[in-house]
């Protein structure tokens, strides 16, 4: 299935190289670098390309390429997801996915490539699993280590491996047994001019931070769990059990999970909670124009609007803005022509406001569209659907966990046309 | 194979002796070496730091570490070693240092090793010739972990020299008792394949008993296998096929995207067209096949279309796995929909999909290329969807063209109107490559819906007043494949783009204007010779692609308008002539010699104008993926488009299914050694079409794991084996007297009347259980014969001969019981029927009468006689190595209904299962049986596992004996007895190792505290009268469309509950009796169909709560798919 694998760096330099067959020379990755040259942004590379005797799927993860190589069909998600799992790996190891990270743990990185991919086929991925197997670094370990001589490799068979339940470790203790759930939505939405909404949708998580000793089995139920569109969960939930009661039932991994993501209609009218007024305008001549953006709370639910952003991506013959924030602050990136106003709270009796002019390079004729306005934005403990999460049981254990929810709202792709 | 086998050893014995010579040899060599180093190492020392530093060029340090004694050097050393093989640097010098080290304790240091041997063995192949013997020990070894490592690395060397003895430790690991051994065994398989690919025969032995697995850890892996070596062997598949649909929602994620692929590929060579509606061509086929076909197609075809069981199950199976969070396994699902499923169905997946597009950048990707292809076919699906194809400026260029794809796809004259909205934002990107492909793709909104032709073709001329020229050309592009369409009305859009011609500079635009000047010239004489007055100007600074479309040009007005081109075209062909592009001279002396009348252009000339004015047919504007549909979707090669290595085309839908009976898989397949001679005794001909039909049934059941006839007679074979070893043991106890030998005349009149009914009972009624039983039956005459030997001792041997009549259901039998015997009895006489049959099969071993049985509850000292020992002991006389094979059975099994009793993590490595195996309980009747797996997970054997203690207050059970030792990875099932008094109060009670005490629980559902029983329907109905009132609870349910043929509900309905089906001849109703186990209250179950899919179900008993749970059961199993 997967033959090699490459990381390269955001510059095209080829820093580690992982073969499971044969040994596919790394001049393979030219036909990738070419490609990742014609492309420009590194956003734009294809992730499937095809040589002539090798297919190469890549994913672009944390200013990273992760370049796998093939040689016969295979279906390429099954690759692309591998490959993100492979980063998440490293997040999860080294709490951070990038070139310098990888360079430092080398070892440990080939040691867990080596354990995830069997001849290119997928062995073990479950964090878990692998955890027990390769124990992340830490500080203290390494000094022990090197005095002691202990490894951090293990020797027996990871007991998740064989169970049924191979994303939970056996003998898990915690002397303080604590279940969080974050319920995270965002706000997926494209409002256009004159600000009615194109489209708009939420996109939830639930996120899970479980620390429970032994073998908990828990059931978590929602108030309105109608509102669910369309689902997706961890291996550890029951679907048969969600099919017929709507509730999440499951064995939870140890510690920080994503239990399921969730879609809520489109049907539904989904709240926008604030609105944008916005006039941005070049003139025709002079080789200048004009900005000016005011926004204000809309259907927020009594709550606070906090960490507002926005992030106005400029075309590319703006030579310099000159604006005044009534609040925050605002910079300009020469390079990337990227506005970024950051707002912070939002206040109803002030409504926060950027106006200014914007100098366009001389000769240039005036940009054909006017840029988009990308907003960011977060509420506490505001669902923004309405969904609310009744309670959580545990059943298997003795003990009474501490159990907590939490629900955020965030703004996810949330543009407003110009 | 044995032969194979062995011929194998010695080969492999022949190789490691080779191995051991020049493993030698090279220690040999190595020893110089190693002094040199000592003695450079010593030198070093000596002269100091600074010395040292000047000698060790390169990795001489390195080796110098390595041959160190200090493990912690070796471990750094390895390291470092490993930092240079991931940046792609040269290390193979080091190979002999390093291969040493291969034996280390040190598990780090191992593994570091192994990293390195697997990169450098092919380099360096008698060098990793050394490590093998190492590799071998290991196989061996106890623990699991590193067995399975060894075989890893042992079959990631690729050395050819080794591949006899890989392929024995394949052999030998395939049947390990590990299943992550063998997990990496079918591994393994891939690799030596790919050495070596004359090994095929003997590999595709190890996957097909691979294949058989039934763990779940191997299923994926073996696929994998499977589909490398030899994907063109699917009869390996038929008689797994089931198993692995069962299987597949516990199957790990990455196995899953392989399986299902593979079961896609499988469905369509086995299964016939769902597809209904494309069906002219399909008809036609039919019919010719029809007028030759056998009979049974022949019914097949007459009705309209039924999908094979196996077909549904495997869509009903996946569908599940539309929710999991790994997109691989998603699009495999839908793309199986995609190709197998009923058209009306597919849709399904259109919500997953969709969501899948939150994902990352790449799976957007992918899965946009795949709805792009999926949209040209069906709008449908994705119409509702529409808005989340929405572009984003943020989006990445390919992910924003494949969205405006399929936005096009989606395209129809009721959402035009909101999709040509959208375009215009798209037209004024920022992105010029996207803008012009939105401008494409409005070319194709207006060809594809006639109505706003008028309305694109007025927008793009707009656009060609844009400042952007790649907008503009684009612009030109498009309108003149519109123009072409319907040229007459356009007139003046072609004077405005002659207008325009000077500020356009992008040659395909100019090309463009210049072919449809030259194309429409009669509609605008006066401006066409102009433009070619001007390019005659600019030509020998053009393009390649506008100086043909000059030439073509200059060639139509010659032919129109002569008068005023004449002296134009002719110094335009005179500079074509001598063009640098040989391209354009060649057009140029085509076109001179067709145009030009000389003496030596012959009868072209006078075609000349038909040839250069033919009206050209308008263009096909149709999308990039209209073709992609050849591939299977999900797959590389789709999205590449091209045919990659190792793509397995999926074949058509054949006309006629195959035999659908090759799938049929023998009820107690584990048990290997008799289970042909059943499976063929089973199959009669006569009946085969009814038990095929009953097998499939059955098999479908049941969406976890193991059909529910598999696990039931497994571990029905399994518990009676126990059983009647126990009842020997209690015979020779309580009938010692009973002489055997005095009654063998008896006997064979018993079992010939047993027979006899049985036999009867199959003609009478066409009940397919029934029928199937009475073949089993007869098939052990001859055990029938041994065993009622002993039975038979006067009166006993006639109630037995009376009770297998009354199971054979002539009520009037068991009505006289009833009528003589109190209650319980009866009830008796109801639950023998099963084992009776199932006891039979186990020949010599003699069954006491349970009527005579039941009084007396066993005695602590019978049964400590039946230890595990004596057990296999007895059943190594009658039958050879039924025991084992039990084991393997009950252990492998983990079918829907089994629950898990106690967690090998929780219980300290010993792990254990329960199932009912609902079969009348041995130990005493009020009880029911049930059957405990307990599995050894840890990496020591455990003792004396045993029941506690168990607090006064509870249940009755009836313990399983003390199993003495239980060696690690092995399992052992046995029985117990639970007297649940008809509640579903869950009996609690301590399992106990030599040193661990666990607390655990069965909790019984509601169904399992039955026993069926068998009435006919005037008593069924007399019974049921005298249960009206406060005795009978009723719900209408809505059943899952699934479920609305006769044979799925009562399927559905007996794997709820242990209930017996009342046969009758009223199509809307069905009837299901039973008895509670405890008191043998009758319980009766009427389902009355209604119309569109409803039901009212019925359930009469005086216990009344058991009744309101059962109906709550049932209520859920029917509604559900």
């Amino acid at each position: 299935m997967i033959n090699s694998l490459f990381l390269i760096s955001h510059s095209g330099d080829i820093f580690l190289e992982k073969h499971w067959k044969s040994v596919i020379s790394r001049s393979v990755c030219d036909y990738f670098l070419e490609a990742k040259e014609k492309a420009g942004d590194p956003e734009n590379v294809a992730p499937v390309l095809q040589t002539p005797h090798h297919y190469l799927i890549s994913i672009y993860r944390g200013k990273l390429f992760f370049l796998s190589v093939t040689q016969t069909e295979v279906p390429p998600l099954f690759v692309i997801e591998f490959l993100h799992r492979v980063a998440d790996t490293f997040q999860d190891y080294f709490g951070d996915c990038s070139e310098v990270v990888i360079k430092e743990n080398t070892v440990t990185v080939y040691e867990l490539l080596e354990e995830m991919l069997d001849n290119g086929f997928p062995l073990a991925t479950e964090s878990n699993v692998l955890k027990e197997m390769i124990r992340p670094p830490t500080i203290l370990r390494s000094v022990v280590n090197t005095l002691t001589g202990g490894s951090n490799v293990g020797g027996t068979l990871p007991t998740g491996q064989l169970s049924n339940v191979p994303w939970r470790r056996a003998g898990v203790k915690y002397t303080n047994n604590e279940a969080y759930f974050d319920v995270i939505e965002e706000i997926d939405a494209i409002l256009d001019k004159s600000g009615t909404t194109v489209f708009a949708e939420i996109q939830g998580v639930v996120e899970a931070c479980v620390k429970l000793t032994g073998m908990p089995d828990l059931t978590l139920s929602f108030m309105n769990p109608r509102l669910l569109d369309d689902v997706s969960f961890h291996p550890c939930v029951r679907f048969k059990r969600w099919e017929s009661e709507r509730v999440l039932s499951f064995i939870p991994p140890d510690g920080n999970f994503r239990l399921m993501s969730y879609h809520v209609s489109s049907q539904n009218l989904v709240a926008i909670p604030v609105y944008v007024k916005q006039n941005i305008s070049f003139l025709e001549t002079g080789s200048c124009g004009r900005l000016d953006i005011t926004i204000g709370p809309k259907q927020t639910m009594g709550k606070t609007v906090e960490n507002l952003t926005v992030t106005i991506p400029m075309p590319k013959s703006v030579l310099s803005v000159n604006l005044t924030a009534t609040q925050g602050t605002y910079t300009f990136d020469l390079t990337t022509k990227v506005v970024l106003w950051d707002v912070g709270k939002l206040n109803p009796q002030k409504l926060p406001n950027l106006r200014g002019s914007i100098s366009i390079q001389t000769g240039s004729p005036k940009p054909e569209e006017n840029p988009s306005i990308n907003i960011g934005l977060q509420i506490q403990q505001l669902a923004i659907s309405g969904l609310k999460v009744s309670r959580l049981d545990m059943y298997g254990e003795k003990y009474k966990p501490f159990k907590g929810v939490k629900y955020v709202t965030k703004a996810g792709k949330f543009q407003v046309r110009t | 194979m044995n032969g194979g086998f062995s011929s194998l050893r010695s080969e492999a014995a022949g190789a490691m002796r080779t191995v051991l010579v020049s493993a030698e040899s090279l220690q040999l060599t190595l020893k110089p070496e190693l002094t040199q180093e000592e003695q450079a190492l010593t030198h070093a020392t000596a002269a100091g730091g600074k010395a040292r530093e000047t000698l060790k060029a390169g990795n001489e340090d390195l080796k110098e570490m390595l041959e160190s004694n200090k493990e912690s050097l070796k471990l750094e050393a390895m390291k470092r070693i490993v930092q240079l093989i991931s940046k792609g640097k040269n290390a193979s010098d080091l190979f002999p240092a390093v291969v040493k080290n291969v034996a280390s304790k040190n598990i780090e240091l191992k593994k570091l090793v192994y990293v390195y041997l697997v990169r450098y063995a092919e380099e360096q192949q008698d060098l990793a010739l050394l490590s093998i013997s190492t590799f071998q020990r290991a196989l061996k070894d106890p623990n699991q972990f590193i067995r399975a490592s060894a075989l890893r690395v042992l079959s990631s060397i690729r050395v050819p020299i080794i591949v006899p003895i890989m392929m024995l430790a394949i052999k030998e690991a395939a049947s390990d008792l590990s299943p992550y051994v063998r997990k990496t065994s079918a591994h393994a398989i891939q690799k030596l394949y790919s050495l070596d690919a004359d090994q095929k025969e003997h590999l595709i032995e190890v996957i097909e008993k691979l294949l058989k697995d039934k763990s779940t850890l191997v299923a994926g892996s073996v696929v994998v296998a499977f589909e490398e070596v030899c994907p063109d062997r699917i009869d390996l598949i038929h008689r797994n096929y089931r198993k692995l649909c069962n299987l597949l929602v516990d199957v790990e994620e990455w196995g899953q995207v392989v399986i299902i692929n593979m079961l896609t590929r499988y469905a369509r060579t086995q299964f016939t067209s769902p597809w209904k509606e494309d069906g002219i061509f399909d008809e036609s086929e039919k019919a010719f096949y029809d007028s030759d076909s056998e009979e049974k197609q022949g019914q097949r075809e007459a009705k309209p279309y039924i999908m094979d069981p196996d077909h549904r199950l495997l869509l009903r199976n996946t569908k599940p796995l539309l929710q999991s969070r790994n997109t691989a396994v998603v699009m495999a699902v839908a793309q199986l929909y995609w190709h197998l499923a009923p058209k009306h169905e597919v849709s399904i997946v259109t919500k997953s999909l969709v969501r899948l597009l939150r994902s990352h950048r790449e799976v957007q990707y992918v899965v946009l290329q795949n709805i792009a292809t999926m949209s040209i076919q069906r709008k449908g699906m994705f119409e509702p969807y529409m808005k989340s194809f929405y572009v984003r400026s943020t989006d990445a260029t390919h992910i924003k063209t494949l969205k405006l794809e399929i936005l096009t796809n989606l395209a129809n004259e009721a959402n035009i109107s909101t999709i040509l909205r959208e375009f215009q934002t798209y037209v004024k990107s920022q992105d010029k490559a996207f803008a012009a492909a939105t401008i494409q793709a409005i070319g194709r909104c207006a060809t594809n819906i006639s109505e706003v032709t008028d309305t694109c073709l007025n927008g793009l001329v707009l656009l060609l007043s844009n400042r952007d020229e790649t907008v503009v050309a684009e612009s030109v592009v498009v309108i003149k494949k519109l123009l072409q369409t319907q040229p007459t009305q356009h007139c003046d859009i072609i004077k405005h783009m002659a207008k325009l011609f000077d500020n356009i500079t992008v040659p395909m635009a100019r090309a463009s204007i210049l072919w449809l000047m030259g194309e429409y010239c009669e509609r605008v004489p006066k401006i066409a010779p102009d433009v070619l007055r001007k390019m005659a100007k600019t030509f020998t600074s053009e393009e390649d692609i506008v100086k043909l479309q000059t030439v073509n040009l200059a060639a139509k007005l010659y032919l129109t308008n002569s008068k005023q081109t004449k002296l134009l075209t002719q110094y335009i062909l005179n500079l074509g002539k001598y063009d640098q592009n040989y391209d354009i001279r060649d057009r140029t002396r085509f076109i001179r010699q067709l145009i030009v009348p000389s003496e030596k252009s012959g009868a072209l000339n006078k075609y000349a104008r038909r040839i250069l004015l033919a009206s050209k047919p308008a263009p096909v504007l149709e999308s990039a993926f209209k073709d992609r549909d050849r591939f299977q979707l999900g797959t590389l090669s789709h999205s590449l488009n091209i045919k990659t290595t190792g793509y397995q085309e999926l074949s058509d839908w054949p006309a006629a299914a195959p035999d659908p009976s090759v799938r049929n898989v023998e009820v107690i397949e584990p048990v290997q050694e008799w289970a042909p001679s059943l499976g063929k005794a089973k199959k009669p001909k006569s009946d085969k079409f009814y038990s095929d039909d009953e097998e499939e049934e059955e098999e479908e059941e049941g969406s976890g794991s193991g059909s529910e006839d598999d696990s039931s007679s497994s571990s029905s074979s399994s518990s009676s084996s126990s059983g009647s070893s126990e009842e020997s043991g209690s015979e020779s106890e309580e009938e010692s007297s009973g002489g055997s030998e005095k009654t063998s005349s008896d006997s064979g009149k018993s079992s010939s009347g047993s027979e006899a009914s049985s036999s009867e009972s199959e003609s009478k009624q066409k009940k397919k259980k029934r029928t199937k039983k009475a073949t089993q039956r007869k098939s052990k005459q001859t055990a029938a014969d041994s065993d009622s030997d002993e039975n038979g001792n006067g009166p006993v041997g006639k109630t037995s001969s009376s009770s297998a009549e009354s199971s054979s259901d002539s009520e009037s039998d068991s009505e006289e019981d009833s009528d003589s015997d109190s209650p319980a009895p009866q009830k008796k006489t109801v639950a023998k029927t099963k084992p009776k049959v199932e006891v039979k099969s186990k020949k010599e071993v003699s069954l006491l009468d349970l009527d005579d049985f039941s009084p007396a509850p066993p005695s602590a000292p019978k049964s400590s006689v039946f230890s595990s020992s004596l057990l296999s002991d007895l059943e190594g006389l009658s039958l050879s190595n039924v025991s084992s094979a039990m084991q393997v059975t009950s252990s492998s099994f983990g079918p829907v209904k089994t629950y898990e009793l106690l967690h090998h993590m929780t219980g300290k490595g010993l792990s254990a299962k329960y199932h009912f195996p609902r079969q009348p309980c041995l130990y005493q009747p009020s009880m029911v049986a049930v059957q405990v797996i307990l599995t050894n997970s840890s990496d020591h054997s455990l003792e004396e596992i045993h029941i506690g203690d168990r607090s006064p207050g509870s249940l009755n059970v009836h313990c399983f004996n003390t199993v003495e030792r239980l060696e690690p990875g092995a399992s052992v099932s046995v029985s117990m007895g639970i007297d649940f008094s008809d509640s579903t109060q869950a009996a609690n009670f301590q399992l106990c190792t030599k040193e661990d005490q666990f607390s655990v629980s069965i909790q019984p559902a509601v169904g399992e505290l039955l026993m069926p029983s068998t009435m006919k329907e005037t008593d069924f109905c007399s019974e049921q009268k005298k249960l009206m009132g406060m005795n009978e609870t009723s719900a209408t349910i809505t059943m899952a469309t699934a479920n609305t043929s006769k044979q799925n509900i009562s399927k559905q309905v007996l794997s709820v509950a242990n209930v017996g089906v009342v046969s009758s001849d009223q199509n809307n109703l069905q009837r299901f009796a039973g008895r509670t186990v405890s008191s043998g209250a009758l319980v009766l179950v009427t389902l009355e169909l209604r119309e569109s899919s409803t039901a009212l179900l019925t359930i009469n008993t005086e216990k009344t709560v058991m009744a309101s749970m059962l109906l709550r059961d049932l209520k859920q199993a029917l509604s559900q798919a």
